[in-house]
């Protein structure tokens, strides 16, 4: 066991405009019919950067991070869970479904008010439930035009030039249909700036996320949550980019003057899968015993973009831009934006559990980690799928992993005190105790 | 050195009264509503039957469910961590300790200076530990006492699907229905919960020796459907119920 060693720390200069930016984003959606412009709504992973081409008064709800917002308040989520169950839907469907779901079954919008009904669905099918999620708001959200892209095309070690182009095909029939629907010429120029801006702001990220290799760690994950949610709710917008570069530099700084997310570290964990949202304060409880968790393969991979590097580390990937290529039309937008999507860490596990294995034993080598904790996340069956084989390639790559079970967004299948019990007994395996 | 570890269980407390690793005085109270003064009772009783003043404990540790509530204690440890440490202190040879009390089932794989080397837990759920064995002889009208001796009687293996305490009880009832022995059914019982927790053991890689703990050790039908399930024998300890707050009592001394 390492020594007790007590750091400098202090909170993050960028929070406050973090938060802000996120208010902003629902408060625009909200709003956008007072100014004259648009509201769509879709998954977290759609190719959200393609409506920007409708104009700069478009936006976007997509639906996770709206429902684990939901989800950590829980009053207002048992509400929506129960007004879900209530309409005949079974309680162990996904739970950020349920959530939204709840939310437009009960005409009630999170931030106040009535749930802002969008003009348009935009998604694409990660997994089964997003294949579903919006056919039943349909149902609910009667005469609201509804496209889905169809990305089931393997992982990204095996794309082809066929694969790419049956997504960018789909792509182009969106834009099409989003002319139609909205009565507004396309601007490609937009769109353009756009996927340059998606590609920016995710590569940042990841650079955000290596900066976390440092001892001690200048971000601690409870806080990291906050921080990759911009990315997930408009990853295309120069804001986001723009946030994160300076995000990235303050962390770099941090970095340099070693100024650590947790004083007492002396233990490096990571997690995996959703957070259980309405308990959040389990990250901090890890304090206790000066155990930081720093990161995911789902905060470092669901927004940022990785490749490797010479030196065999894994690092962020370069974007088009840094490799000297402008974009200069909407068929080469779309591509680079297929294929910069298709390379997404958290989209490989859809396709085999040793992919994502392969990076989670990277992660943990490469962040100089201690152990890992699993969620065995029964509210996503998506990013659950094959986690008890990444526990055994991960115990077969030398690191100590314990599972606790729980639920992303229903309360109601997680049970803290136990949870905090099993975190005890694991970090004394690890021979660390209370402070 | 004189020590004490107390083991706030879920449904009782254990004391233990240890003096140079040898245990010298035990107690064991039922929680109720008022575990913590259910703990002064037990510590009280326990200092008693070592016949040792509460002035001559030199540390105390707490373990179990309701440790951080534990009168006395300047420590606590995991169930899993007092667990180990009481077994290998008794048996040097375990290296698989499977500790099932009223509300947890546990396995545990350590070395021979009782470090957990990796532990699995039964999740939110009766059916691995006591309060099923509970449910099901309140259903077979058994008092728990008699379900062990009875269903070592059985003749039938019957399969019991349910992994589920409450839709295991109505499988009782129609396994009842349909006139089956009371002996065959205390048997799948038995043969149920055992399953649960040889998967546990599986998940940990066990190994021999095997040391079975908690209450629910004393039923010893649960005892014969575990050692089939593992293929192994499994040795019971003379109080393994005190297990837990024995090893919570050597933590207390080597602090």
């Amino acid at each position: 066991m390492a020594t007790k060693q007590t750091y400098e720390t202090r909170p993050l200069e960028c929070w406050g405009k973090a938060k802000e930016i996120r208010k902003k984003y629902y408060q625009d959606y909200a709003a956008a019919h007072e100014r004259g412009g648009i509201r769509w709504a879709g998954g977290a992973w759609t190719f959200g950067a393609i409506p920007c081409g409708l104009g700069d008064d478009v936006h976007s709800l997509t639906s996770e991070p709206y429902a684990a917002s939901i989800a950590a308040d829980k009053k207002f989520s048992i509400k929506c869970l129960e007004a879900t169950e209530r309409a005949g839907y079974a309680r162990d469907l996904c739970s950020y479904m349920r959530n939204y779901w709840g939310s437009v079954i009960l005409d009630e919008y999170l931030w106040g008010g009535p749930f802002p009904k969008p003009d348009f669905i935009w998604q694409d099918h990660i997994c089964c439930s997003h294949a579903k999620w919006y056919q039943v708001v349909c149902d609910h959200e009667p005469g609201i035009p509804h496209f889905c892209i169809d990305v089931a095309v393997g992982p990204a070690g095996e794309i082809n030039e066929n694969k790419l182009n049956y997504i960018v095909g789909q792509m182009h029939d969106g834009i099409e249909w989003l002319e139609e629907v909205s009565g507004r010429e396309y601007d490609d120029e937009k769109l353009i700036e756009a996927v340059n801006n998606e590609c920016r702001s995710t590569s940042l990220w990841a650079e955000v996320c290596e900066l976390n290799k440092a001892i001690p760690a200048p971000l601690e994950e409870k806080t990291m949550f906050s921080l990759y949610v911009l990315g997930t709710l408009m990853k295309h917008s120069k804001v986001v980019a723009d946030f994160y570069e300076e995000l990235r530099d303050e962390v770099k700084d941090r970095v340099e003057n070693q100024i650590a997310a947790v004083a007492n570290e002396r233990c490096r964990l990571m997690s995996d899968t959703q957070p259980p949202w309405g308990f959040l304060s389990l990250f901090r409880y890890l304090e206790s015993y000066g155990a930081i968790s720093v990161g995911s393969l789902y905060t470092f991979g669901l927004i940022g973009m990785w490749e490797d590097k010479p030196d065999g580390s894994w690092g962020p990937r370069t974007t088009p831009r840094q490799k000297g290529i402008e974009i200069k039309d909407r068929d080469q937008a779309l591509k680079i934006l297929a294929e910069w999507n298709l390379h997404k860490p958290e989209w490989q596990h859809f396709y085999s559990p040793h992919l994502k294995t392969e990076m989670m034993v990277r992660i943990a080598k490469e962040w100089s980690l201690d152990g890992v904790m699993l969620h065995y996340n029964r509210g996503c069956e998506g990013l659950s799928l094959g986690i008890a084989e990444n526990r055994l390639g991960l115990l077969e790559a030398g690191f100590p992993v314990m599972t606790f079970e729980g639920n992303m967004g229903d309360e109601r299948e997680f049970d803290l005190a136990r949870t905090k019990t099993r975190i005890d007994t694991f970090l004394e395996t690890l021979g660390f105790k209370k402070d | 050195m004189i020590t004490a570890g107390i083991d706030m269980g879920a449904k009782t407390i254990k004391v233990v009264v240890v003096r140079d690793g040898a245990m010298v005085g035990k107690a064991i109270m039922v929680a109720g509503f008022d575990s913590r003064e259910a703990a002064e009772q037990a510590y009280a009783a326990a200092l008693d039957d070592a016949g040792i003043t509460k002035d001559e404990v030199e540390y105390v540790v707490a373990t179990g469910a309701g440790r951080s509530h534990a009168p006395h204690s300047k420590r606590d440890i995991s169930d899993v961590a007092s667990g180990a440490q009481g077994v290998v202190t008794l048996y040097p040879a375990a290296r698989t300790v499977i500790d099932v009390g009223a509300e947890e089932g546990r396995a545990i794989r350590c070395t021979a200076e009782g470090k957990v080397l990796d532990f699995a837990l039964n999740e939110k759920c009766a059916a691995g530990a006591g309060a099923f064995t509970e449910a099901m002889s309140r259903a077979l009208e058994v008092d728990i006492q008699a379900l062990g001796p009875m269903s070592l009687n059985s003749e039938n293996a019957i399969p019991m699907n349910a992994q589920c305490a409450v839709f295991a009880e109505s499988e009782v009832v129609s396994l009842l229905h349909a006139k089956t022995p009371k002996e065959d059914i205390a048997r799948a019982v038995h043969d149920a919960i055992a399953s649960r927790i040889v998967s546990l053991a599986r998940k940990v890689g066990f190994e021999p020796d095997v040391v079975l703990i908690g209450g629910v050790a004393h039923n010893v039908g649960f005892v014969d459907s575990l050692e089939r399930a593992l293929e192994c024998k499994v040795i019971v300890p003379d109080d393994p119920e005190y297990i837990g707050a024995y090893g919570a009592a050597l933590a207390a001394a080597a602090r």
